[in-house]
């Protein structure tokens, strides 16, 4: 099926050529990265963690958010889903490259990566985040491959595959516990240090996820022959709106129990992000913008007719994927950070080498996902053909 | 199996094995003792003879008493020494920078335990000298995905710079701000003429903190700071009713950084 990714239009190869750039340039200011050190970066010795691995969390959300359509059609029998899983799991591995590849340019000596399982240590971790990620990714490749290549052959997916498939379910919400789990379990890290830090992770990724996958959807729309379906696109609304409104409410709960218990090492990163400490106010109007574009999002997504209208929950899905990249991807990590444990304020803002190095990281990332969709729309145009 | 082994040697160096001197001296390391006899009928057997001049002990700590150390300038010669020793190298940019012992207010020291009406100027802003804990009980080394942050039998939390992927984990976990990392070569930046051949420079890409000078107990020598300290630090083992820091402790009211966190560390502070 791979040939399905060779052949394209103009369009397609442009698009292609463009994502190889950035992503050129990407590898580039890595390699500078490798030759000078982390220090090209905006981390310090108090925020020792940045925008690599603020993606990192984010996309592990987004990968997580493919069980939204793979868990109805396999475990309710949804029947519409069966449509598009496909694009849920491909959305997922693509996510996972981006996961992997965002830790890898965090590793200041990357060459030594593979101590990780030299050395394996089941007390860290940082190593089982390894296991669920690559894991999950595994999965992912194999039931996505084979049940496109099923259909492409019009036969049922083979029966070897069913408990990889109910695998993927529990693992999907593995991922993200774990890497939940890298943040909350650290003495001294206040803002991280809660229990609902997972739940509030997946409801985010319930959100996060769905929500670029609806924007997919309208696209491959209008950009193919294929139609993932209106009905599709509006029970990924309904998702969307449930997983959003849990979040913010999740978030809520977060600013209670800081701000009435007044414990000052949790209320002080809520302060520092919402209201600036000490005169450190960067992160505020981003934070502010993130709730802003959550609340707005479930203001939209829960009037039925609004979610109908299909610009309108275009808007919103916009407004829920910006909102929580802004939350999570910005916020969550550099929050715990600051102050730091000394007590310290030191703000961090990431450099142009580390921008560029992102901006490198995602066009990989849309890379793999052009690529497997385009497959995947391939065999959907193929099969229609064949049913006339 | 190389790094393997280099890690038994550090884990072993401060309660065995080194000759007299220095670390770069020949260790006096019977390995494979054994020899003679065919294959599988004796194990070769590794014999550490300690050193007849390292320190021993079995929990390291440290009683730092602030009531002798009033300034920055009694607290630099301390923070030279080990600096020194250690090749910690002096980084332009504040992001950067590296250090192992270092000072803080009381309010940053002690983070919890801020009194506002110490009006006294002298005592708010008196510099504390803060560097690892050693944590009986160390979150980074439960962090560290690759064990090259560890703990030896004598309680010192050690690093192995060859192992260690820079993922800072270790540095999330801290609750005292003890570790550094070397977001670029550090080499640069430690002047020719005050290298420490006897001790490793680091490379970029790895965490580093203090070690409570395992390198100088291993030779008979006590930390490069406490000796620096003219009395106002001790280091001793808290496993030995006798020694001078379980007396400090027992005689005088002593306090340590964020106790209420369970990692146990083994600096105390006398106020």
């Amino acid at each position: 099926m791979l040939e399905l990714a060779l052949k394209g239009t103009k369009r397609y190869y442009g698009w292609v050529t463009g994502l190889l750039l950035v992503a050129g340039i990407g590898v580039v200011f890595w390699l500078w990265q490798l030759q000078f050190g982390l220090g090209i970066t905006g981390m310090s010795r108090s925020v020792s963690w940045g925008f690599y691995i603020a993606q990192f969390t984010f996309l592990v959300g987004v990968a997580a958010g493919g069980l939204m359509v793979v868990l109805p059609y396999y475990l309710h029998n949804y029947k519409a889903f069966g449509r598009i899983t496909i694009l849920g799991e491909f959305l997922a591995i693509s996510a996972l490259v981006m996961c992997l590849l965002f830790i890898m340019v965090d590793l200041g000596q990357p060459n030594r990566m593979l101590n990780v399982l030299f050395y394996p240590t089941p007390h860290s971790m940082l190593f089982w985040d390894m296991i669920v990620l690559n894991g999950y990714l595994f999965l992912n490749i194999i039931v996505g491959w084979n049940v496109l290549e099923a259909e492409r052959n019009n036969v049922p997916p083979p029966k070897w595959l069913k408990p990889f498939i109910y695998l993927s379910i529990p693992w999907a919400v593995g991922i993200h516990t774990v890497t939940a789990y890298l943040y909350c379990g650290l003495p001294g890290r206040g803002f991280w240090m809660t229990a609902i830090l997972a739940p509030r992770f997946l409801a985010s990724a319930f959100a996060a996820g769905p929500a670029f996958l609806v924007l997919l959807c309208m696209l491959i729309r209008k950009v193919t022959r294929f139609d993932p379906g209106k009905e599709q696109i509006q029970t990924l609304g309904k998702i969307i709106t449930y997983a959003i409104i849990i979040n913010v409410f999740f978030f809520l709960c977060e600013v209670f129990v800081a701000m009435y218990s007044q414990i000052p090492e949790h209320m002080d990163h809520l302060t520092y992000l919402f209201a600036g400490l000490h005169g450190h106010d960067t992160l505020v109007p981003f934070m502010w913008a993130a709730q802003l574009l959550m609340v707005t999002a479930i203001l939209l997504l829960i009037n039925p007719n609004a979610r109908k209208n299909e610009p309108v929950l275009a808007v919103a899905c916009v407004m829920v994927f910006i909102g929580t990249w802004l939350d999570k991807g910005l916020g969550m990590i550099s929050g715990g950070f600051v102050p730091d444990p000394l007590h310290h304020v030191i703000e961090y803002t990431p450099t142009i080498p580390e921008l560029i190095i992102t901006a490198g990281v995602w066009a990989v990332g849309f890379l793999v996902l052009t690529a497997l969709f385009k497959i995947a729309i391939g065999v959907k145009e193929e099969v229609m053909g064949e049913m006339g | 199996m190389e790094s393997s082994s280099r890690r038994r040697f550090l884990k072993v160096a401060g309660i065995s094995a080194l000759g007299a001197g220095s670390i770069g001296a020949k260790p006096v390391l019977n390995a494979f003792a054994a020899t003679g006899g065919g294959h599988g009928e004796e194990k070769p057997v590794i014999k550490m003879v300690p050193n007849k001049d390292s320190l021993m002990g079995t929990r390291w700590a440290m009683v730092i008493d602030t009531r002798k150390l009033t300034s920055a300038g009694d607290l630099e010669p301390m923070i030279e020494a080990c600096h020194k020793v250690h090749n910690v190298p002096e980084m332009e940019n504040k992001n950067h920078e590296i250090k192992w012992i270092w000072e803080e207010e009381f309010k940053h020291a002690f983070p919890g335990k801020i009194n506002r009406y110490i009006e006294d100027e002298a005592v708010s802003h008196k510099p504390f000298l803060v560097l690892c804990n050693h944590c009986e009980n160390p979150p980074c080394v439960q962090a560290c995905p690759t064990k090259a942050t560890f703990q030896r039998e004598d309680g010192i939390v050690m690093m192995d710079f060859h192992r260690c992927i820079g993922c800072r984990f270790c540095m999330a976990a801290c609750p005292f701000g003890a570790r550094s990392f070397n977001f670029r070569d550090p080499r640069p930046f430690i002047e020719e003429a005050e290298l420490n051949k006897k001790f490793p420079t680091r490379c970029k890409g790895v965490v580093e903190k203090c070690n409570f000078c395992a390198e100088r107990l291993a030779v008979g020598q006590m930390p490069a700071c406490v000796e620096a300290s003219k009395g106002a630090m001790t280091f001793g083992d808290l496993d030995d009713p006798e020694s001078e820091v379980r007396k400090l402790i027992r005689e005088n009211f002593t306090i340590r950084r964020k106790q209420n966190l369970g990692t146990m560390p083994s600096v105390y502070y006398i106020v």
